[in-house]
């Protein structure tokens, strides 16, 4: 077959459909207010890790659910515990970030 | 003799239902704490859509219910069952013998200082939609720089705050945070103005008007994201920290003026009402309606009906229809007891 030199290039689609969801519903097993996140950002705003690392713990939720691997902006985490004073729902962050350590063990 | 009709509140919603009640036939008496009439309304300066002055719709209430019998800085003192109605004792010793009541107590604004990472009263450019309505209305306020260069807006400042103990949306504060940025732009033109919001509501008859309008014209700043914190910089001026959600990184900013959309939750004086009366609390802390669809503006208890943000937060073309319709619903009542 002549090579014409075109490749193609991976979807940079989220295809809902295809994602692995299984991470995500183990941790709402082990943490069930990591649904009621309403991804306002108040948690990445004031956290002390995410200047230097981008660390959100809205990205990492909702990249979960998206099916990425958010174990990067996980080992950024210090447990300051400063993203559960300002969550407006009142979420457990602390016991979130831990429940996720066991998710990806 | 005409039937008295007590009115607890003397804001827009007491007021229009008043005048309706006179044009029926009835004696509505109007029981109001303040030393005037018009509630929070009387406050605010211009009203969305169409920047109508807050003032002339109260002096037009006003002049529409002379006839009607207001007591000022009168509360309620209890609320006697009697058979087939009611015996209402107020504060100023007069009890009032009366079939109906209504209950058009409105609504108090979230205290912005409880947010304390906002800094309301502790920093010096931290102000509220209600104070900056005062300042538009003409009263000085030495929070507001005289050419500020840049603005910020927090929305759902104790709404949608579980934390807080208010988790709904106030729905008035992002009509009112973009009519405000706007009327800000006009006294500021050089100012940047930016408001922070987590989603925008904006509902109701030409809002998406003026949201189009903030962008086009005014050039207003809108970022998805809840302002987390507030500091001061060693230079006096403020530092917001939020996360821009739609970028995905965290954000800081410098402003010299922060205004904080403060919600809307129910007054506390209603339910000091509600047990006098026997009325219900719904779940969202506002008084509880017979039903949430119909039955809005009426109570559980025979002869007690509902006007207005008592019920859950409402809009001022909002109150004013459901005291029209609670007029309309006393006047049935009385007309069948």
């Amino acid at each position: 077959m002549t090579d014409f030199g075109f490749t193609l290039s991976r979807s940079a689609t989220v295809d809902l459909d295809r994602v692995d969801r299984s991470r995500y519903e183990r941790l709402v097993a082990l943490a069930p207010d990591a649904r009621i996140c309403m991804n306002c950002g108040s948690c990445g705003a004031t956290c002390t890790a995410a200047p230097f690392s981008g660390m959100s713990l809205r990205k990492v939720l909702l990249g979960l659910q998206r099916g990425q691997d958010v174990r990067p902006l996980l080992d950024s985490c210090m447990l300051c515990g400063k993203c559960t004073m300002v969550c407006p729902r009142g979420i457990n962050t602390r016991r979130l970030i831990l429940s996720l350590s066991k998710v990806y063990d | 003799m005409k039937e008295n009709v007590v009115i607890i509140g003397g804001g827009i919603a007491g007021m229009q239902a008043a005048r309706e009640l006179l044009l029926l036939g009835y004696n509505p008496m109007i029981v109001e704490q303040q030393d005037h009439l018009g509630g929070h309304v009387s406050r605010w300066h211009r009203l969305f859509p169409d920047l109508s002055s807050a003032q002339d719709l109260v002096r037009r209430l006003g002049e529409e219910i002379s006839e009607a019998n207001i007591f000022l800085e009168t509360k309620v003192s209890y609320i006697n069952r009697l058979s087939g109605g009611y015996l209402v004792m107020l504060t100023n010793g007069v009890s009032i013998p009366t079939k109906a009541i209504l209950v058009a107590s409105g609504f108090r604004l979230f205290d912005a200082s409880r947010k304390e990472e906002y800094g309301y009263g502790v920093y010096d450019h931290v102000i509220t939609n209600a104070d900056l309505e005062a300042w538009f209305g003409g009263a000085p306020d030495s929070r507001i720089p005289s050419s500020p260069r840049s603005i910020g807006f927090v929305h759902c400042v104790g709404s949608r705050d579980l934390k807080a103990g208010n988790s709904q949306c106030s729905k008035v504060c992002c009509m009112t945070a973009v009519k405000q940025a706007i009327e800000l732009k006009e006294r500021f033109p050089d100012a940047r103005v930016y408001c922070f919001y987590m989603d925008l509501r904006l509902f109701g008859k030409k809002y998406e008007d003026f949201y189009i309008n903030a962008q086009e014209q005014w050039e207003v700043n809108f970022i998805r994201g809840r302002v987390s914190e507030v500091g001061e910089t060693q230079d006096g001026q403020l530092q917001v920290k939020a996360e821009d959600t739609l970028v995905g990184k965290p954000l800081k900013l410098r402003l010299d003026l922060l205004v904080l959309m403060s919600g809307m939750l129910c007054n506390p004086d209603a339910a000091a009402i509600a047990r006098m009366a026997r009325l219900d609390v719904d779940s969202d802390g506002f008084l509880k309606s017979l039903d949430n669809l119909g039955g809005t503006t009426r109570s559980s208890r025979p002869g007690i009906f509902y006007a207005g943000a008592c019920t859950g937060t409402k809009t001022v073309p909002e109150a004013l229809a459901e005291a029209r319709s609670a007029a309309l619903d006393i006047h049935r009542y009385l007309q069948e007891a």
